[in-house]
């Protein structure tokens, strides 16, 4: 199936989800972007130029590992790990940056801006602009900014601007209108370089096809290692990048049951939680120039949200998903905050790999899940992220005494050096 | 009387018209309706009430504070449309509601029509809502007899204004400059330009909107614009200097 075969319905329409609501002063704007991401999408040259940088740059392909141990210790299905932990910048996030960067250079733009709510995105972001010589600016929550620093950390020092917003929950949604407020004003040189497979088409079209990379490598890799396709393929879901880069893959067949992993937060009826689709709590809206599925309220006003992991921590879901959702294609699931703390730590033990929290969220239900399967049986998770970069946040997750004594002794050497 | 009769009547008064905004339940309903006093004393034509949003994407920091505030006090939509009611009974100048397009899309679009003209209001502004996407929002309103109020950009081709022109109804608002509301807007010759290709496009009378907030503004666009739309001055003033202060901006606006 090619979902983005638009010539049956409405062009940027995923059933009745996707669209673009934006105001009109970017509506020419969005158009030089569509014409140009056209001409990218259709010149296999792109495409190369595109393959051949992550290679050289960020490492790919990224493997896919067995996890002997753990699928020993389950006794259940054989679980496959694709490791896009392994990137340059330690994330899916530069797949699509790097190529949203090859497009700024075709639309002649000499300034990016981002939002970011872990900060992996805004962190591929300020990397790719410091290679490719562009002036950077990351919106990032205030709430974010406080719980992400060692991020933040690093897109300074990588040249970028990281603005603190204080608006709204100060979370990923309010970057997101930010960088909007930023792009209305200075579009005429100014790319926005949106990290997930949201927003006004054609972002969720164009941020899908950078991250079938993985979906691709993937899919060789596993017929190459088992001589056979995966029946359960599992990734975490905050905006869906990663999910749909990976599940692009094996959309074309049957028999494999895609699975999105959403943040549980502190689980069903609590309301602290980021489940549009796998809890009943979210309806269609249009927010943040596209309509899907979004947790607000009745009148129409978004909802808090909550995940130990900031990255997956939003309200809406990519359209493409809202759709495939619909058509019963891809099967939803939560993970609450204390499920991906032991996965975590279960993951650490027994296989030597930190996932970054978002995509433990993924192993949480794949785990679970694998656990009733049969031995002949093969799971595939995506390992977006590696984990060990957010070492405050996990260690604050998992409450760990000695790393806080340590950050105790460390800010007593900063006060006392300060005098 | 529809918006554009009524505001061919009010010109006839006068050479350019003045719509002014508050953000409904910021401060207060209270405050709303003594800055609403004040508006009409001054002569103010037209009002836009703007129902707050989480999200309000195209607004400026004012704005955003305004809208945020006002949700956290707890601001309904029951509320807005209660308030829009007394309004338009109150006063003489018409009202429009402005908002952002979710607001419109939860409630439906059909009963979102009702609600604005059972409140009194003549027409709508939603500023995150294309053309193409408000092919039956349109088609509802005219069968309501309520006017959606089209954006006209400076970045916005001729192919796209004239697109714009053809879904104008009651009047046309012409975004000054690129950006989110509340800073200020430059009164030069591109301002001039942008009405001029507006005219192009459109037969509605053209409000001109985004940085507009002193009498020179005004006065600048006397003659070229029907309408001088002023929002984030208004509100910063009744901030900062309360009801004496909002008094004496609108006597020096519209003087």
């Amino acid at each position: 199936m090619d979902i983005f075969d638009f010539s049956d319905g409405r062009e940027g329409y995923y059933g009745e989800y996707g669209g673009v609501f934006l105001p009109e002063i970017l509506q020419a704007t969005i158009e030089e972007l569509l014409e140009c991401f056209r001409e990218c999408k259709a010149d296999p040259t792109f495409w190369q130029e595109y393959v051949a940088l992550l290679q050289n740059y960020s490492g790919r392909p990224t493997p896919v590992t067995y996890l002997e141990n753990l699928s020993r210790e389950l006794g259940g299905a054989q679980i496959y790990v694709k490791r896009d932990d392994l990137n340059h910048t330690g994330s899916h996030k530069i797949n699509n940056v790097m190529g949203q960067g090859l497009l700024t250079k075709r639309l002649g733009k000499k300034r990016v801006i981002a939002e970011t709510g872990a900060g992996q995105h805004g962190f591929a972001t300020a990397t790719m602009a410091a290679k490719f010589g562009f002036d950077c600016k990351i919106y990032m929550g205030a709430v974010d900014v406080a719980r992400q620093r060692p991020n933040v950390f690093w897109m300074e020092n990588l040249g970028a601007e990281v603005i603190a917003v204080e608006d709204g929950q100060k979370t990923l949604k309010d970057a997101v209108n930010e960088c909007m407020r930023d792009w209305v004003t200075n579009m005429a040189d100014t790319h926005y370089i949106l990290g997930t497979a949201c927003g006004p088409h054609p972002f969720p079209e164009m941020v899908s096809w950078f991250q079938s990379i993985i979906g691709m490598e993937a899919r060789e890799q596993i017929l190459a290692q088992t001589g056979r396709l995966p029946n359960r393929v599992y990734a975490c879901v905050g905006g869906g990048s990663n999910a749909m880069g990976l599940f692009q893959g094996f959309f074309d067949e049957p028999n494999i049951e895609l699975v999105g992993c959403e943040a549980g937060g502190e689980g069903v009826g609590s309301y602290m939680h980021s489940a549009r689709l796998a809890y009943d709590d979210a309806s269609v809206g249009v927010a943040q120039g596209y309509k899907t599925y979004f947790l607000q309220n009745e009148e129409g006003n978004m909802n808090e949200t909550h995940s130990v992991a900031a990255g997956l921590d939003y309200i809406g879901v990519n359209p493409i998903f809202a759709h495939l959702h619909d058509q019963g294609k891809v099967r939803f699931e939560a993970a609450t905050d204390a499920e991906v703390k032991e996965t975590l730590k279960l993951t650490m033990r027994t296989e030597g790999l930190i996932p970054a929290l978002e995509s433990t969220h993924g192993f949480v239900v794949a785990l679970k899940e694998a656990a009733t399967m049969s031995k002949d049986e093969i799971v595939l998770v995506n390992m977006s992220g590696r984990g060990d970069k957010d070492i405050f946040t996990i260690a604050d997750a998992l409450d760990d005494s000695k790393w806080k004594r340590f950050i105790e002794g460390k800010a007593d050497q900063y006060r006392r050096e300060r005098g | 009387m529809g918006l554009q009769s009524y505001i061919a009547e009010r010109k006839r008064g006068k050479d350019i018209l003045v719509m002014a905004h508050v953000v409904c339940g910021y401060p207060s309903f209270e405050e709303n309706m003594q800055e609403l006093e004040i508006m009409a004393e001054a002569g103010v034509d037209l009002v836009e009430l703007q129902f707050p949003f989480s999200e309000p994407s195209a607004d400026g920091p004012l704005f955003v504070h305004a809208n945020e505030e006002s949700l956290k006090a707890g601001t309904t939509i029951d509320q807005c449309f209660k308030f829009m009611a007394e309004v338009s009974a109150r006063f003489p100048f018409k009202v429009l509601m402005m908002g952002y397009y979710n607001t419109a899309f939860k409630m439906g679009e059909e009963r979102f029509v009702e609600r604005v003209k059972e409140a009194g209001g003549v027409g709508y502004i939603l500023p995150d809502l294309p053309v193409e996407e408000a092919v039956n929002l349109h088609r509802l309103s005219e069968e309501a007899g309520i006017e959606p109020i089209i954006l006209m950009t400076p970045t916005s081709s001729d192919k796209r204004l004239a697109k714009l022109g053809l879904a104008s109804r009651g009047m046309v608002y012409a975004v000054a400059r690129k950006g989110v509301t509340g800073s200020k807007t430059n009164m030069g010759d591109d301002v001039l330009a942008l009405i001029e290709r507006c005219r192009q496009h459109t037969n509605m009378p053209i409000g001109v909107g985004f940085g507009i907030s002193s009498k020179s503004d005004l006065d600048f666009l006397r003659g070229h614009a029907d309408i001088a739309i002023v929002g984030t001055a208004a509100l910063k003033i009744w901030k900062d200097e309360g009801a004496p202060g909002l008094k004496t901006f609108f006597a020096e606006l519209m003087a």
